[in-house]
């Protein structure tokens, strides 16, 4: 079963993401386009809740804004202390270049331990490096048990949201997804009756499974344990079972202490879904008698992303999909739209990292209007770095040849009042006297959607100036 | 994020020497909406000010380098500072140009630096500096039920109203000064700070969502039953009101300025050549 998204990292698609495009797709259903915006805005009302019974709320963010500052200023000190914690206690440590090397590691562990079938709990860097491809060509049997991403796996594409894979799918969808694939009666869309379908068969195939990986929310450096937080029990009914647990990780996801832990959990799930505390919260530390426990700490860019000096505080990131929830282009776009396994504004922010020709557009899918940066909990100054990469996609020339002209005439006209002056009047002529349907169709996408602006006969500087020749007069 | 600015105590308007304003009235204000900047003018004129317009400034830089192109809205940037330079109060008609320059003009040495502390929006420096007693002697008329649309870096970049992601106190600047104004009432829309989808070059490169925005914000406002918008940003009324006429449904929209100033109720609120009626209840 394969997917269409591309990893990202070396060796990923090159076609360049065209997010207005797919975004017109999208909205193109409009009462779909509503049912999907009210959805996720029913998300970011049950944080705003959440969040308003905390009443240290913006003091929390702050601390968890510098204890991953802190952090990240000392990762290569974090990591090696969380490695040796983790040895340890019989944990086996693999360190990964990029996402190549993770899913070697996998594999080589999986054969190693004879493994054909995994069970896999939620785990947004599997997406971002494009495990489940990987393995199934290597004849290995790759079961999603997050019932969201199991959802998706069935319908062979990605997920759209990093805490709600399949939000972007009606009941009724589902219905008919479970009717092709796990035999569910034709018409059955009642939720609980859907889930219930779901779980008997991943029982069996969690019975049945050779190995278990799951991602990871936390890993704490004087434990040198890691902390999974989910919804479903799924990930601790995978790791209980099988003989292999891996745990992947990308090494931004340390943090020094169980008292700093404390922090980042009141603020997680109340950010992502309203939730006092995801339903698990797991700690795992050590491997249990008879099973064998493998931590694999991925780079995939992201030393990269920490050397870049207006960048690198997107490694904050505690993954809690509020930035999504609260952002209204992602609301009206859908996380397909941004053609990576991040979407909404903390994608647009990471993506272009890995290849900027190829995600050149989305640091542009967002009206910089800095609710994500408002309702991050570790305080990612997201729009901020959104105007920044907006800077680096027209300085490697990735604008078009056209945008660019026009922003160079424009600059010239915008930065020389005489000359705008004149423009502006010449502007408004046109608009005051050519006809309607002429200046719609001279108007390009602005006309596309909108009505222009109705000229008025004088501008204020006209006016203004008007008005001081004649108080010289009176005075 | 900055959190809101600290509210300085009102000026003595009153008496004292009337404080020097450096207006700057936006590219697109000058040449669409000069009756906004008129109002303005007017405004802090009747509080107090003495209010001089610098010639030498068309822009501030913000279109280009929003687009991301920094370097092309540069020589803008520059010729503001120059323009702007003479050490008053540089009183700014829009919350995002407002914003552009205290963030950017610093990056062009002392007097960029200067420049950019010196710039303020319109609204925040009524409330911050002159004082709402002060705006309410205006004595301003507006007897209709509006929405308020505080523009998006209005709101969270120079902090007029607490935005509802934070939790923090409420406040609010821009209804603190349009609460001065006799016979008006206020509509409160559902989901009080949604983007309407202007976003500068987003609304071209980004047309199909950002008008859908823009559809959804007026629904907002109509449900809540406004009669006009009353913008802290003209930006995003040039966007609101070509979505609302294309749909075929215009409604007044208005700066907080020319509300304040009273002239909309002098000439009548009209739209597309009619009156728009006050409501039939007074509140």
């Amino acid at each position: 079963m394969s997917r269409s998204l591309p990893t990202v990292g070396p060796g990923a698609s090159a076609v360049p993401v065209d997010h207005a495009a797919a975004a017109a797709r999208f909205t193109a259903d409009e009462a779909r386009t509503d049912w999907h915006d009210g959805a996720l805005w029913h998300v970011r009302r049950n944080r705003d809740r959440a969040a308003a019974a905390v009443p240290e709320w913006e003091a929390l963010r702050e601390l968890a804004s510098a204890i991953k500052e802190h952090t990240l200023a000392r990762l290569d000190e974090y990591l090696v202390e969380f490695e040796a914690n983790a040895l340890a206690h019989g944990v086996r440590v693999h360190w990964a270049r990029d996402a190549a090397e993770h899913n070697a590691i996998v594999a080589g562990i999986l054969e190693a331990a004879g493994a054909r079938r995994l069970v896999k709990s939620k785990s947004m860097l599997t997406e971002e490096c494009g495990l489940n491809p990987y393995l199934e060509a290597r004849g290995v049997e790759v079961v999603d048990t997050d019932l969201g991403e199991r959802i998706v796996q069935l319908r062979q594409e990605p997920p759209s949201h990093i805490v709600m894979p399949a939000i972007h799918l009606k009941k009724e969808e589902i219905g008919t997804l479970f009717h092709e694939r796990l035999g569910t009666p034709a018409g059955l869309s009642d939720p609980t009756a859907l889930t219930a379908a779901a779980r008997a068969d991943l029982r069996a195939r969690f019975l049945a499974a050779d190995a278990a990986l799951t991602g990871v929310n936390f890993a704490v450096a004087e434990t040198g344990g890691v902390v999974v937080c989910t919804n479903e029990g799924n990930a601790d009914l995978g790791t209980a079972l099988a003989s292999v647990h891996i745990a992947s990780l990308g090494i931004e996801k340390v943090v020094p202490t169980l008292d700093d832990l404390g922090v980042f959990l009141r603020l997680l799930a109340r950010s992502g879904t309203g939730q006092p505390l995801t339903v698990y919260t797991s700690h795992v530390q050590a491997p249990r008698a008879g099973q064998a426990l493998h931590f694999v700490l991925v780079d995939n860019g992201r030393s990269r992303q920490l050397a870049r000096a207006g960048f690198w505080r997107s490694l904050k990131c505690i993954r809690c999909g509020a930035c999504l929830n609260t952002c209204p282009v992602f609301r009206r776009s859908g996380g397909h739209s941004y053609g990576a396994s991040l979407a909404g504004p903390i994608g647009s922010v990471l993506t272009p990292g890995f290849d900027l020709e190829r995600y050149a557009t989305l640091p542009f899918a967002s009206t910089l209007c800095g609710s994500c940066t408002a309702v991050c909990p570790v305080k990612v100054d997201l729009d901020a770095q959104l105007y920044r990469w907006r800077q680096q996609v027209t300085a490697a020339g990735l604008a078009g040849r056209k945008k660019t002209l026009l922003a160079r005439v424009a600059g010239g006209v915008l930065g020389r009042p005489r000359l705008f002056a004149l423009a502006g009047a010449l502007a408004r002529a046109l608009l005051r006297r050519l006809p309607r349907p002429l200046l719609r169709a001279g108007a390009g996408p602005w006309g596309a959607a909108r009505e222009l602006p109705r000229a008025p006969a004088q501008s204020f500087r006209s006016w203004y100036r008007d008005r001081q020749r004649r108080q010289g007069r009176t005075s | 994020m900055a959190g809101p600015a600290v509210a300085a105590g009102p000026a003595d308007v009153a008496g004292g020497q009337p404080r020097a304003v450096a207006l700057f009235v936006p590219c697109f204000v000058d040449q669409l909406y000069p009756g906004a900047a008129i109002a303005a003018l007017q405004v802090l004129e009747r509080l107090g000010c003495r209010v001089t317009v610098p010639a030498g400034a068309a822009c501030c830089g913000q279109p280009p380098a929003n687009a991301g192109f920094e370097r092309e809205g540069a020589r803008a940037l520059r010729t503001f500072v120059e323009a702007f330079s003479g050490g008053e109060r540089i009183v700014v008609l829009s919350g995002s140009c407002a914003g552009h320059v205290r963030e950017h003009a610093p990056a062009l040495g002392e007097a960029g630096a200067a420049v950019g502390q010196a710039a303020v929006e319109f609204c925040a420096f009524l409330y911050d500096e002159l004082g709402v007693a002060a705006v309410a002697g205006l004595g301003a008329t507006f007897p209709f039920r509006i929405g308020v649309h505080i523009g998006c870096h209005t709101l969270r970049r120079l902090g007029l109203a607490r935005a509802s992601e934070l939790q923090l106190p409420a406040f609010d600047k821009v209804r603190a000064l349009l609460g001065t104004v006799a016979g008006l009432s206020f509509a409160e829309a559902a989901r009080p700070d949604e983007c309407c989808g202007f976003g500068g070059s987003f609304a071209v490169t980004e047309p199909a969502v950002s008008a859908k925005l823009g559809r959804d914000r007026l629904r907002a406002y109509r449900a809540a039953g406004a009669q006009a918008i009353v913008s802290t940003d003209l930006s995003c009324l040039l966007h609101l009101d070509g979505v609302a006429r294309r749909a075929g449904a215009p409604l007044p929209m208005l700066h907080v300025a020319q509300v304040l100033a009273g002239d909309a109720v002098a000439a009548g609120l009209r739209v597309d050549g009619r009156a728009v009626a006050p409501p039939a209840t007074s509140p």
